[in-house]
């Protein structure tokens, strides 16, 4: 997840937007719950404090939905996109899904995309890719150079690859939508 | 060249655009990805030539660095809270020999209880050691300040500690403007060693000294850091005609002109306290902040002026004195003596505990309304200290102490689908 | 015609200097000698360790023609040899703190391999010796010595073993042996003195390490120290010396029994003298004429409390057989030198 907020933040960069990425945890261990947060402006940013009204949440683990309130603070007209293979309804999110306007919360199989492309259930750069055609934040090129900052030769080429599709599907649903 | 990376990151290619000859370090978070980043350009060559050292504990790191100085070598190491009380006696030890390593302290929080969050208690449990400490408010600062660093240290014969608040700004992502290795050697010369190891001159460094020159010794630092006081500020504006950018100095105001609050702190709490100022300024507050950039050797003067006209000083620190109170705002206390001011110590962020804008605004306005007594706790939690003080009272095998927090805090297990 | 030449000095074996060709001669026998420990030092009356560290330092003031820094741990040998305002180092010479001697040798070490790359030279030419006592190198040295050895950092570390912390007023260090008298390990109670089964076996534990070269010393036998020495610095990387210098004061010994008491440590096996390199043992000094434990303990008031109507020969007993184990674990006695 740190990794993804550093993507995420190395793609504004390259859109010429300031960015800043930080995690909220420290030890270098993976299976603790971890948070990371990306703030993002077009000038300098000063504020060091921990998001807490975020405008966009990526939530990679969807278990943690049941041990934490991941929506607490989310604006009004916030972002919601959630790694996983069931819908909105089937993950009991509909009452969630009210309070925001239409299309703000969607679901997405990056665990699985992420397989087919990496054969590994390495699911940032696929959320990012989602992310992008999601909110339109970021664009599909700035991710591409962000994957490409952070992994190199044929892992970075799959990573694009993942990335592209869900950025494919999730604008094919606005689409849709629309 | 303007990069978006990892504060780390950009510390490391930083200490390494100023060639250091010797580094040596010993892991501890979260200091971690500077000296990796620094074994890898030694390792790819970039870095050369260069001895990187993996030592065996924060002491042998200070002395290594004491070795490899006194010898003539331009040294770096970095460390942070428990690995910088490990090598503490070193510590001293480099200052009162007058050897010019340059230390990174990734500030962070002392234990027990074990913590490897970000406040001041690590670098402030030094500020009597007799090293320069300079505190950066963010990643672009870090860098520029280490820079600055090596050349103060060299002029003085003296060691820097540069302090940077660790995760908050170690592993913090975020753009700097990183600056051409010509750029810096301009700026830093070769090292030129007042004092060295060399057969070619033999000299005993380090023997005894009795009564009858200790105090002369121990006041040459003192005078050599006044000296400093002067130096600092000289050397920013040296650093800004060469890479064109403001960094270092002793303090920096912002909006303090006409404030009638001025707000006081150290290093990336600075950048929130600008916002939240702005916000109140929207408001018609007149209030501002003063960051104090270099806190040894403890800018008097300059405190002392930009706090003369004020009617209310704030001292918004991230260190805390057991059995006393504020650190920082004691040294600025100290500044103000016969200027008659109203004298607001807030503790804040220790152990990591976020300092939010919501919280910084509510105490703030209490502070301009006259309403905070003299020493605050941001965020504390008073139901809990109270009720384990209760508990305490009532029994005495009460256990370990946090662990008897966490009863009232009432971690949970996670459910799962 | 060749004639036995009779040898008028007893009770040892030392050979006049006058009598050995020039390059069989010890480096102080030398008017070329550097004087590294100067004259001038506030040494006690008979200080072993004075003795072996004006030898060594020479020998490797020699054996690098003069390239030489060294690093001193704190201690009497630093207290001793730098009254303030007075040094007797004619070498580049630091001393920083106790327990870290190692750790500033590995640091000069790096300065000058550094130092020698911008000067296009393959290695440094300037060589760097860290030295200390037991204390500082045995016990608050011990983290740093280490990691210097693990590092095969390219120093020559010299511990000059007197069996205590004799600079504080002679308390025990892990390198005190069993039933020794100190300040901390009074001959009171049922073990008087300092307890069997503790402390270190430091040389050992150097070899364990298979750092390039490891020896043991001692002032008895001045040219094999000296000839360590120079094999010593004749290689690069890590090394270890240690070597046992008696303290006339600590041990309450009379000064002038110094050499008589270390050539006593080796011919009662207590004190075994040996070469390794690479983790592997090499070579051993054979015991000449064994000698019974209890000649040697019985000239040092440190171990008064074992003799005598209230003795403890069940201890000397015990001593005896450290002894025995020394000689039949290192090889020390040929056969027909078995007592």
């Amino acid at each position: 997840m740190v990794t993804a907020a550093e993507m995420l933040s190395i793609a504004a960069f390259e859109q010429g937007r300031h960015a800043q990425a930080f995690p909220s945890f420290g030890s270098e261990r993976t299976g603790a719950p971890v948070v990371a947060f990306c703030r993002i402006d077009d000038k300098a940013i000063r504020l060091r404090e921990p998001i807490l009204a975020p405008d966009a949440l990526i939530v990679q683990d969807a278990h943690l939905l049941d041990q934490i309130d991941v929506f607490q603070g989310l604006k009004p007209d916030g972002y919601v996109l959630i790694n996983s293979r069931h819908s909105v309804s089937e993950m009991g999110l509909d009452e969630v899904a009210a309070g925001l306007p239409s299309g703000h919360i969607l679901t997405l199989p990056a665990t699985e995309i992420a397989m087919k492309h990496l054969h590994r259930p390495l699911p940032n750069a696929v959320l990012l890719g989602g992310f992008a055609a999601m909110t339109g934040m970021i664009s599909l090129e700035a991710v591409t150079y962000a994957i490409g900052r952070k992994f190199k030769g044929e892992v970075a080429e799959r990573n694009i690859g993942a990335a592209a599709e869900a950025h494919a599907m999730l604008s094919a649903h606005e689409e849709a939508r629309a | 060249m303007i990069k978006q990376t990892e504060g780390s990151q950009a510390v490391a290619e930083a200490v390494a655009l100023c060639r250091p000859e010797v580094i040596c370090a010993y892991p501890i978070s979260p200091q971690t990805h500077i000296v990796e980043g620094l074994g890898a350009l030694v390792k790819s060559g970039e870095l050369t030539p260069c001895e990187f050292l993996n030592v065996e504990s924060e002491f042998a790191a200070m002395s290594v660095a004491i070795g490899s100085s006194a010898a003539g070598a331009r040294t770096y190491t970095a460390t942070a809270s428990q690995g910088l009380l490990f090598m503490v006696e070193a510590v001293y030890n480099a200052s009162g020999l007058g050897l010019p390593i340059v230390m990174t302290v990734a500030n962070r929080a002392i234990g027990a209880p074990i913590n490897i969050w970000n406040d001041h208690s690590d670098s402030m449990s030094q500020r009597d050691c007799g090293w320069i400490q300079l505190f950066a408010e963010s990643n672009q600062e870090a860098l520029d300040l280490h820079i600055q660093a090596f050349k103060l240290a060299e002029e003085m014969s003296m060691p820097v500690m540069v302090c940077m608040d660790g995760f908050i700004l170690t592993h913090a992502y975020e753009q700097v403007d990183m600056p051409e290795q010509a750029q810096v050697d301009a700026f830093l010369p070769p090292y030129e060693p007042r004092q060295v190891l060399d057969p070619a001159d033999p000299v005993s460094i380090g023997a005894m000294v009795g009564p009858e020159a200790f105090m002369e010794v121990r006041y040459l630092a003192h005078a050599k850091q006044t000296m400093a006081l002067d130096r600092i500020p000289e050397i920013a504006d040296e650093f800004k005609e060469v890479f064109g950018r403001d960094a270092g100095g002793l303090v920096r105001g912002y909006r303090i002109d006409d404030a009638e609050t001025i707000v006081v702190a150290l290093g990336s709490v600075v950048g929130t306290l600008e916002e939240t100022i702005d916000t109140m300024r929207a408001e018609g507050v007149k209030i501002g902040v003063l960051s104090i950039r270099c806190f040894r050797p403890f800018p008097m003067a300059a405190v002392r002026a930009a706090l003369a006209r004020t009617a209310r000083v704030v001292v918004l620190e991230k260190s805390f004195s057991v059995g006393l109170g504020g650190i920082v705002s004691t040294d600025v206390r100290l500044a103000m003596v016969r200027i008659h001011v109203r004298g607001y110590t807030v503790v804040a962020g220790l152990g990591g505990r976020p300092i939010t804008q919501e919280s910084l605004l509510r105490v703030l306005r209490l502070a301009v309304a006259d309403e905070l007594k003299n020493l605050t706790f941001l965020d504390l939690d008073w139901d809990i200290v109270n009720r384990h003080l209760a508990r305490e009272a009532a029994s005495r095998h009460t256990g370990p102490l946090p662990e008897a927090l966490l009863r009232d805090i009432g971690a949970s297990a996670p459910r799962s689908r | 015609m060749t004639q036995p030449i009779k040898f008028y000095q007893t009770g040892t074996f030392t050979v006049g200097n006058r009598l050995l060709p020039e390059d069989k001669r010890t480096v102080q026998s030398s008017t070329a000698r550097d004087n590294s420990l100067n004259s001038g030092h506030r040494a006690c009356q008979g200080c072993g360790e004075a003795l072996g560290a004006r030898y060594a330092v020479d020998a490797a003031m020699r054996a690098t023609a003069g390239q030489l820094i060294a690093a001193n741990a704190t201690g009497c040998l630093e207290v001793f040899s730098t009254p303030y305002p007075e040094t007797s180092w004619q070498l580049p010479w630091i001393h920083s703190l106790f327990g870290n001697a190692a750790a500033v040798g590995s640091g000069i070490a790096a300065a000058l391999k550094v130092k020698a790359a911008k000067a296009g030279l393959p290695e440094a030419v300037t060589r760097v010796i860290a030295q200390g006592g037991d204390g500082g190198t045995t016990d608050i040295g011990f983290g740093c010595l280490s990691g210097m050895f693990e590092r095969n950092d390219d120093v020559l570390y010299i511990c000059y073993d007197n069996e205590g912390y004799m600079n504080t007023g002679v308390q025990r260090s892990s390198a005190t042996p069993p039933a020794a008298r100190t300040a901390t390990t009074q001959p009171l109670g049922p073990e008087p003195g300092a307890e069997f089964g503790k402390g270190k076996n430091v040389p050992l534990i150097a070899v364990a390490h298979e750092i390039p070269y490891v020896a043991t010393a001692t002032v008895a036998d001045l040219h094999d120290l000296e000839a360590k020495v120079e094999k010593a610095m004749s290689l690069r990387g890590a090394r270890y010396l240690h070597v046992f210098v008696p303290c006339p004061l600590g041990w309450g010994a009379a000064s002038c029994d110094t050499i008589r008491l270390a050539r006593l440590a080796r011919e009662t096996g207590l004190f075994p003298v040996f070469e390794a390199e690479d983790g592997e043992i090499t070579a051993v000094t054979k015991i000449r004429r064994p000698v019974p434990v209890d000649e040697y303990l019985r000239l040092q008031k440190r171990y008064a409390h074992l003799f005598g109507a209230k003795g403890h020969p069940e201890t000397i007993a015990r001593i005896q057989a450290m002894a025995d184990k020394n000689i039949k674990r290192f090889g020390l006695l040929d056969a027909e030198g078995a007592a």
